[in-house]
């Protein structure tokens, strides 16, 4: 499990947290059963509060990435591959959602917007 | 667990009051207790443990009532007021030898194992350790015996940068077995940006706050406008400070409405302090 945490982002702590490690989950780069290590010690190892770390593990709980066995910890939730596909889709929405906003504020038609995300989707 | 719970803690001064002090802290955090200067941070730690007698109020510590326990709870407590300043010109080993005395559950071994991770000479006196080393020993003391709940008045301040993330790194050690709990008083809210679970914030002997610090920091926002949008704004805010162009002031979270056109960012923690005490100052006078 890699987490960098950016002290400088805009991004609350708890949420940089849940969006990386639910994008490894998605990636298959932390397979199912693998067993978180625990909250205290994510704390003490990335020096942020033990808070942060118990709220970055309920949304993932909620979001059916992890799951709590008590007094063994948390692992990665059996999750088959339709299912994972099932979430990433379901994160792309929301943060979609919003940016489409954006766009709408901005006047781009759909059919201007796809044309740019075409443009710069093979980009980068 | 609820370590501790501070209940409507009084204590009168002739120039200062504090008023129906209340927090509590679960085992297994770290809780900041921050406020300027002279917001009554000392005198509640120090009322709290009967240094001074208070005016009302009660303090339970692992749920039995301090003032009806307090030898036997001082034993889970370790308390210090900014580094070991009592018997400041005799050998660390001698002041030692007095204090482990107090303490039915001294556990020398732990005294060794700190003494040696922490650097401390025990053939020096308190007058020629550093800040940083004075606060170290102080906090091998308390965990020598053991304690599950330290109460540390600005065990950082005159400590240089690295000497004080080398303590908080430490404190957060401290808590990671879930069973100790630190309250410490600062007046350098970054020491607290990190690592704080919790954060009291006293002003004029009255608690402002005291909730989870990250929920405290979503509770505010730093706005900033215009001379024009300040007028229509400005019952809302809590303080602000004017100047040529506009104006940057504290709203909390709930009262920031998206028609009002107002820049608005998260605030830091001193954010928060600085424009509540400007409120104090500029609003009312002190009610002593």
């Amino acid at each position: 499990m890699n987490i960098v945490i950016s002290g400088a982002s805009d991004k609350p702590i708890y949420q940089q947290l849940f969006d990386q490690i639910s994008s490894q989950i998605i990636k298959g780069e932390l397979p199912k059963g693998y067993c978180l290590p625990p909250i205290r010690t994510v704390a003490k190892e990335l020096r942020i509060s033990v808070i942060t770390v118990k709220k970055a593990w309920e949304e993932l709980e909620r979001a059916g990435f992890i799951e709590t066995m008590v007094g063994r910890g948390c692992f990665v939730a059996p999750l088959k591959p339709a299912e994972l596909a099932d979430k990433r889709d379901s994160l792309a929405a929301d943060k979609l959602k919003k940016d489409i906003e954006y766009y709408k504020s901005l006047g781009l038609s759909l059919e201007e917007l796809l044309e740019l995300v075409k443009r710069y989707y093979s980009e980068e | 667990m609820q370590l501790l719970s501070v209940q409507n803690l009084c204590k009168n001064y002739d120039k200062f009051r504090l008023k129906d002090v209340s927090f509590s802290l679960d085992a297994g955090y770290i809780m900041g207790f921050i406020g300027p200067n002279g917001a009554g941070k000392t005198t509640t730690l120090k009322a709290m443990m009967g240094l001074v007698k208070k005016d009302g109020g009660r303090v339970f510590v692992m749920g039995r009532d301090f003032d009806e326990h307090e030898m036997d709870l001082k034993q889970h407590i370790g308390f210090s007021l900014g580094g070991v300043d009592y018997y400041a010109k005799i050998p660390l080993r001698r002041i030692t030898s007095v204090v482990r005395r107090f303490y039915a559950s001294w556990d020398d071994e732990a005294y060794r194992r700190y003494i040696r991770r922490f650097e401390l000479d025990e053939d020096k006196r308190p007058t020629e350790l550093s800040g940083g080393m004075r606060v170290k020993y102080a906090l091998a003391l308390a965990l020598s015996h053991n304690a599950r709940l330290l109460l540390l008045a600005e065990p950082t301040s005159g400590l240089d940068p690295v000497a004080r993330d080398d303590l908080l790194e430490l404190f957060q050690e401290l808590i990671e077995d879930g069973e100790r709990s630190i309250l410490f008083s600062t007046h350098i809210t970054s020491d607290l940006e990190k690592c704080a679970d919790y954060i009291t914030y006293i002003e004029n002997g009255r608690i402002v706050e005291s909730r989870a610090r990250d929920e405290l920091l979503a509770a505010y926002r730093v706005v900033k406008g215009t001379p024009e949008q300040y007028s229509a704004v400005s019952p809302r805010l809590i303080s602000a400070k004017k100047h040529a162009f506009g104006f940057t002031g504290l709203m909390r979270t709930e009262d920031v409405r998206p028609e009002d056109g107002l820049a608005a960012e998260a605030p830091a923690l001193e954010d928060i302090m600085i424009y509540h005490a400007r409120k104090e100052n500029g609003n009312e006078e002190p009610a002593v």
